[in-house]
């Protein structure tokens, strides 16, 4: 980590300056600020009315010295933690998702026309979609579960849509977000699993099919590909997203030599198109996995 | 800057470029720093949740009702269309039929009309023929009557001519012998 600081610095004199990964760092919307009371000038430390230390600026301290007014930010400071109800950038990024989806969903259909409007024929277009995934990929008796797996598409198309927005937040690119989902879904199935079929549903790993000297191998194949299921299913959208992303900051930073600029700009353009593709791609690729899994759960048998 | 970066705080470096550290840039990956991890799970859910019930309880039964709409107004317009169709080859029936019908009638008209015209046609070619023959037995009736008529007059012309001649002749003309004469020089 201090490495990391070193090359920053050290790049910062050639005005090249990458920090690619800046853009997920969660950060309180709200950040408390507090008051330097005096300084420790020979270690350029601020001591806060708490009595806890800050580092500090030269030209900072030479504020406070002379007298002046000097507020820092205690998260920057790294005084503030990040607590489980603390309204964050990805708190800010969830509400304008679910405000996306709204948008897209309730308000767009408000006029319930036969001959639909633009935003309207977007509307069904995504319900249809996805309704004929789950019922092709999960059987008829799947599409009781059609609200669950349209909420977790139209959640991540939308999220990952929002975040190639300039200034904006991927929260689709944290694997704790992709991870809760990705565990939801594995333990929503495996529990239908079992509640449908009792221990029945284990002949998933059994296949029948195969020959018998076989069937034991690949029954501990099918266990461990089972439990890597929420892995792979969360690890390939974080990764996805934040590869895409990180990548193009990468290219912006590039951006600073004048001589490169063009192609860094041209390059830009053409990751975001392949991003807006992975975009729609990953949020499919979650739905459709989540499909698979419980027609696994709904029909067991091979 | 070597010196600086040893210094006990760590802050050295970032103070001589006049930056804050810590979580002004990432170092490594944000994704993996757990301290955020309940703050994000716990928005998450509600997000979630939330997007759950909108589009459980409005989005998705609006939507459906509006394709099921869509597809009752398409079922019926084409059963309505289909209804209309039948309607249509109907009519046409109906209207093949009437003139068929009004062609018939007509060409019974015409024959009708022949007909009478031929009996008026007759009755005048008949009566017309009466006309003809009344008017030729009364011509024949008066050539008759002329030739009649004009014998008589070649016999008293014959008679007196022959008178005069024989008187002129200087005989002595008697008359009944004369008449006989001229009857019979008629005959032939």
């Amino acid at each position: 980590m201090a490495t990391e600081a070193h090359a920053d610095a050290a790049t910062e004199g050639s005005g090249l300056v990458f920090h690619p990964m800046d853009q997920f760092i969660i950060k309180p919307l709200f950040p408390a600020h507090m008051e330097v009371e005096s300084v420790d000038a020979e270690r350029s430390v601020g001591i806060l009315s708490d009595g806890r230390e800050v580092a500090l600026s030269h030209d900072q301290v030479a504020q406070v010295a002379s007298g002046g007014h000097v507020e820092v930010n205690l998260f920057e400071a790294g005084l503030q933690q990040i607590s489980w109800f603390t309204p964050t950038n990805a708190t800010a990024w969830l509400a304008v998702t679910v405000l996306a989806v709204v948008a897209l969903l309730v308000l767009s259909t408000s006029k319930r026309a036969i001959v639909p409007s633009r935003m309207q024929s977007i509307a069904e277009m995504a319900y249809g979609f996805v309704y004929k995934m789950v019922e092709d990929v999960a059987g008829k008796d799947g599409v009781k579960y059609f609200p669950y797996i349209m909420t977790l598409f139209m959640f991540i198309v939308c999220a990952n849509f929002l975040g190639l927005l300039p200034m904006s937040f991927t929260t689709t690119s944290h694997i704790a977000v992709t991870a809760v989902m990705a565990m939801a879904v594995f333990l929503t199935v495996t529990l239908l699993g079992f509640y449908k079929h009792g221990f029945g549903f284990l002949n998933i790993f059994w296949i029948a099919q195969a020959p018998l000297v076989l069937r034991p191998i690949l029954a501990l194949i099918e266990v461990i590909s089972y439990f890597v299921r929420p892995v792979s299913h969360s690890i390939r959208l974080a990764g996805n997203m934040m590869a895409g992303h990180a990548v193009i900051k990468v290219f912006a930073a590039f951006a600073a030599i004048a001589a490169i600029a063009p192609f860094s700009i041209v390059a830009i353009t053409a990751i975001y198109a392949l991003e807006m593709l992975v975009s729609f791609i990953q949020a499919y690729v979650f739905a459709i996995l989540t499909c698979v899994y419980l027609k696994d759960a709904l029909h067991p048998h091979h | 800057m070597a010196n600086e970066t040893d210094t006990p705080t760590g802050h050295g470096l970032a103070d001589e470029l006049g930056i804050l550290p810590a979580s002004e840039s990432a170092t490594g990956m944000p994704q993996l720093d757990f301290s955020t991890f309940p703050n994000q799970i716990f928005w998450l859910v509600i997000a979630l949740i939330a997007i759950y019930l909108i589009l459980s309880r409005v989005a998705l039964p609006r939507i459906g009702g509006i394709l099921a709409d869509r597809q009752g107004t398409i079922t019926n317009d084409i059963a309505a269309a289909e209804d209309l169709k039948a309607k249509a080859v109907e009519a046409e029936e109906k209207y093949n039929k009437a003139l068929a019908d009004a062609r018939s009638e007509a060409q019974q008209i015409v024959a009708a009309a022949k007909a009478e015209m031929q009996v008026t046609l007759n009755d005048a070619i008949a009566k017309a023929d009466a006309e003809i023959a009344a008017k030729s037995a009364e011509s024949e009736k008066a050539i008759a009557d002329i030739r009649a008529g004009a014998l008589e007059a070649v016999q008293t012309v014959a008679t007196d001519t022959a008178a005069e001649i024989v008187s002129a002749l200087g005989g002595k003309a008697d008359d009944s012998g004369i008449a006989d004469a001229v009857t019979n020089r008629l005959k032939g």
